[in-house]
């Protein structure tokens, strides 16, 4: 029987059973097989929808060929950031340095491209053979008049979360460009908020926009769904940063707050709850009748809409059991309330990158005899999901064929998802997407399912 | 040919890259022996990385572990996360080998993995413990071509049986290339037919392509064994799939250099030409002829040829893929009457525009014209050379589907990797059945787009 590591126990809680405080925030135990990806990772992701910039990536191809298109974001503008630009480092520039490339990548792929802006992704040796990334950066910006801004997301410098860090410090050099003094909240007829932390996968930004227009509020900026260099230049103007994947976008919302003074809040736009908490939320903060009035119209009319149709799948999958193991916690949050509205029991819940507050708001929502679990592996997670019988697993590509070899249904709500899982019409799609999975014939074909159905006869 | 003006890439960047990082091939190399797990020896983000790049493909747990640099230990060597990883790895996953990659990360530090197996093997606390060995895969040095030969190269050195006296049988030595799972059961097939013991490295055709389990299985069944690969110092011969390698760093140079076991280099059996070719080596190897069921596929390929040349004829291809693939592809759309308009690679090497003259025989003498040779190449390029060539579908990987629906061209899908369709891992490419499912795949490709373009279309033809 396979034993957890040691260095790993205390990141494994089980409800009920367990008595302490989950570890985490540290970094992965070297060969664990962590399902986490790396600093430049976290950089990438979080860049990567800003849509008329230029992405290049310095260093050897891999990391640039393995982020290409790896996100379901999409675009209303420009098609530029579908790219994957790399300096494509060779062994050459490992020893004489790759300044002399990246200048030359710089330049030929501004005059080819005419990006609005352009971001310099270091991945982890351009530390080491100690290019001087900022000033070619700053060379060539002035010499192409752009900006070109240094991502340091170097692989090894730390976890995901870093990049998401060094990402945000990326954004900010570019919020405040347009020259123009922001607007504060004394200016009675101005709502415009920045969304942080939607990155348009499935065309899910365009879906929150809309409801946020509809109750009166005017979109800014969005941080990084659908977004260019010039909306992101003029985020200073918005009177409230509202930050959803709070993992991520955060830290970019509190250097706003102490630059600009815009206060921000934390939402989420998964599920029905946390779709409307985060409208009125918004509305709230605004203190005007008029907004808050169509808020609750809007929600009412959404829900009105979305209660009959949900119906019938919540009643197929009523006492169904479910496992999630997602990148961010807030989105787990949000999932085993989405999954309670459909009838659905969370039995495991991980995250690769959750902290202490996380876990102990985790362990308040969920009930006895749940697994809850921080950067965890397929060692694990196949363990758990076996052991709790769960019907469904949620995560990404990583985790897919961990539910699927063992016949287990599997729902992707990570960023390469090509369904719109957000809002009031993704809670539908989110329902559809679960009811198709667990409910599929092809599960009586599923060996580890037969055990059960021995186990539950017996 | 016009090829010089494309022998240099344009730009210095490369943008879209028709190429992956060496430790990819190299820990996909190490997922075809048996019992063994792969390691990376850098950043968890590579590990990671590429996992999700294969799980894409083959739909099948890929679990690489890694030692898992931070910052300090890029600043005081890998050594002691190596042996943590290590510790951990046998811990968790009991294998019987562990096969190591090493990163740019840990290459450019200077990390000497050689010297830390010895001191790691040395410590009498690892009595019992997994066959480790260690590939060098720095990023920044080839492809993942290079990385799943090295990988390859590695593994043998590491547990071929070494003693003086080994009594050489008729078994056969296959090194496969970076292939489809559905090749490698085409290539077991083949070998099996011969009757003789013989030993098919890298065999990811289980560990890649399983069927469902009842409980997760830490190192997947099927590979290589490692009998098999201790056995190949007796072997008769060693046959070797590609010849985009390292002429002196190769398993079957290793094996010729240290057994006197003779190395035959073959294409990619893929086309009648090629797969003759195959089969002759295999025939002078084992001494026996062909065995009959492959005549019969063999002309059953030859009729399958003849029904469909018309839908093929003068249709003009872009190609593009690894130097192998691409170079083997090549010669079979020769046989077809199909242009390549574009041979295209992401790897960089002289030997590529040779090769793909040297496979074209047809186009040459007949057809009067020309394939632009593009090596070091990225899809941008590809894109930005095939604008004006009319081309009428393109061959290889779901990353050409960009190219293909800009010019409005099917794309038949083969290679890898196939990120955009289920089953891709399983296309047969190899041998004359492999060549026939291609030759069907094209046809039908061009047929369905002609039917479709056409006005009120029709159900026969």
């Amino acid at each position: 029987m396979f034993k957890i590591l040691n260095e790993r126990r205390q990141q494994v809680f089980e409800k009920g059973k367990d008595d302490y405080e989950i570890e985490c925030e540290k970094a992965s135990t070297a060969g664990s097989v962590s399902q986490r990806a790396c600093v430049f990772c976290g950089s990438r992701v979080v860049l990567y929808p800003v849509a008329d910039a230029l992405h290049l990536v310095h260093g050897p191809i891999g990391c640039a060929a393995y982020t290409w298109d790896i996100r379901g974001s999409m675009s209303s503008g420009s098609e530029l950031y579908r790219n994957s630009f790399s300096t494509d480092i060779h062994e050459n520039e490992v020893i004489y340095g790759g300044e002399r490339k990246l200048y030359a990548a710089l330049n030929e792929l501004i005059e080819r491209y005419h990006p609005k802006a352009a971001f310099v992704y270091c991945t982890c040796i351009i530390g080491l053979i100690g290019d001087d990334v900022d000033a070619v950066c700053r060379r060539v910006a002035g010499e192409k008049n752009i900006e070109i801004i240094p991502v340091h997301s170097e692989g090894f410098k730390g976890v995901k979360k870093d990049g998401y860090k060094a990402a945000c410090e990326a954004l900010f050099k570019l919020i405040g460009r347009d020259g123009k003094t922001p607007l504060t909240a004394d200016l009675p007829d101005n709502k415009a908020i920045n969304i942080l932390g939607e990155f348009n996968l499935a065309g899910e930004t365009s879906i929150i926009k809309d409801y946020y227009r509809r109750i009166g509020i005017d979109i800014k900026t969005c941080f990084t769904g659908d977004s260019s260099v010039a909306d992101i230049g003029k985020a200073h103007h918005a009177q409230l940063n509202v930050v959803q994947c709070s993992g991520s976008m955060t830290y970019l919302a509190k250097m706003m707050k102490e630059k600009f003074g815009i206060p921000f809040i934390r939402v989420s736009y998964f599920g029905i709850e946390d779709m409307s908490k985060a409208l009125y939320d918004v509305a709230e903060f605004f203190h005007d009748s008029g907004i808050m009035k169509r808020t609750e119209d809007l929600v009412r009319s959404e829900v009105t809409k979305l209660l009959p149709k949900l119906a019938p799948y919540r009643r197929g999958l009523e006492g169904k059991k479910a496992a999630i193991y997602v990148g961010g916690t807030f989105k787990a949050f949000s999932l085993v309330k989405a999954l309670r509205h459909l009838g659905i029991e969370t039995v495991v819940v991980g995250s690769q990158s959750g902290n202490e507050d996380d876990y102990k708001y985790l362990k308040e929502i969920t009930g006895e005899g749940t697994i809850i679990c921080d950067d965890s592996n397929p060692l694990e997670l196949s363990r758990f999901v076996l052991e709790k019988k769960a019907d469904l697993l949620i995560g990404g590509v990583k985790e897919r064929p961990i539910a699927y070899k063992m016949g287990i249904g599997f729902c992707d709500h990570n960023h390469e998802r090509k369904t719109a899982l957000a809002g009031f019409e993704g809670m539908l799609n989110f329902a559809k997407e679960v009811y198709a999975t667990v409910l599929s014939p092809v599960w009586k074909f599923s060996p580890a399912r037969v055990f059960w159905r021995m186990d539950n006869e017996q | 040919m016009n090829n010089e003006h494309f022998s240099e890439p344009a730009f210095v960047s490369a943008r879209n890259a028709c190429k992956l990082c060496s430790p990819l091939g190299a820990c996909f190399a190490m997922h075809g022996i048996e019992g063994c797990i792969s390691l990376i020896h850098g950043s968890q983000g590579c590990a990671t990385y590429i996992r999700r790049y294969g799980i894409s493909h083959f739909r099948e747990p890929i679990d690489i572990a890694s030692s898992n640099f931070v910052e300090a230990t890029a600043i005081f060597g890998g050594r002691n996360n190596l042996f943590r990883a290590l510790d951990n790895v046998t811990q968790q996953y009991q294998p019987q080998v562990i096969g190591i990659a090493s990163t740019c990360l840990s290459e450019t530090i200077g990390d000497d993995v050689s010297m830390y197996l010895r001191e790691y093997l040395s410590d009498a606390k690892n009595g019992c413990r997994p066959i480790i060995f260690y590939a060098s895969t720095p990023s920044y040095r080839g492809t993942h071509i290079d990385g799943f030969h090295e990988a390859i190269y590695a593994a043998v050195c590491c547990m071929v049986q070494k003693n003086n006296n080994v009594t050489k049988t008729n078994r056969i030595n296959l090194i496969s290339n970076f292939v489809s799972v559905e090749d490698i059961r085409a290539l077991h097939s083949i070998l099996q037919s011969y009757q003789v013991p013989y030993t098919l490295l890298p065999d990811y055709s289980e560990t890649f392509d399983g069927g469902t389990w009842e409980e997760y299985q830490k190192i997947p069944e099927g590979g290589t064994p490692v009998s098999g690969i201790a056995a190949m110092s007796e072997a008769a011969g060693t046959l070797y799939l590609g010849k985009a390698l390292n002429p002196e760093r190769n398993a079957a140079y290793y094996m010729s250099e240290h057994f006197h076991i003779p190395a035959e280099y073959v294409d990619l059996p893929i086309g009648i030409g090629n797969t003759d070719r195959f089969f002759d080596v295999l025939n002078g190897m084992t001494g026996s002829p062909m065995p009959d069921i492959w005549t019969k596929q063999r002309s059953r390929l030859i009729d399958a040829y003849f029904d469909g040349h018309k839908y093929c004829a003068g249709k003009r291809a872009i190609l593009y893929g690894d130097e192998d693939f691409v170079v083997a592809m090549a010669s079979f759309l020769d046989e077809i009457g199909v242009i390549p308009v574009i041979a295209a690679t992401g790897a960089a090497g002289e030997s590529f525009s040779r090769r793909i003259k040297e496979s074209q025989k047809n186009i040459q003498q007949h057809l009067h014209t020309e394939t632009k040779i593009m090596s070091d190449t990225d899809f941008a390029t590809i894109m930005e050379s095939a604008a004006e060539l009319e081309a009428d579908f393109a061959l290889g990987s779901s990353k050409g589907f960009y190219l293909t629906r800009q010019l409005g061209i099917p794309l038949v899908r083969c290679g890898f990797p196939i990120h955009d369709r289920i089953g891709g891992h399983r296309i047969l490419h190899l041998g004359y059945n492999g060549t026939l499912n291609l030759f069907e795949r094209i046809c039908n490709a061009l047929m369905e787009a002609k039917q479709n373009a056409a006005p009120s279309g029709w159900t026969y033809i």
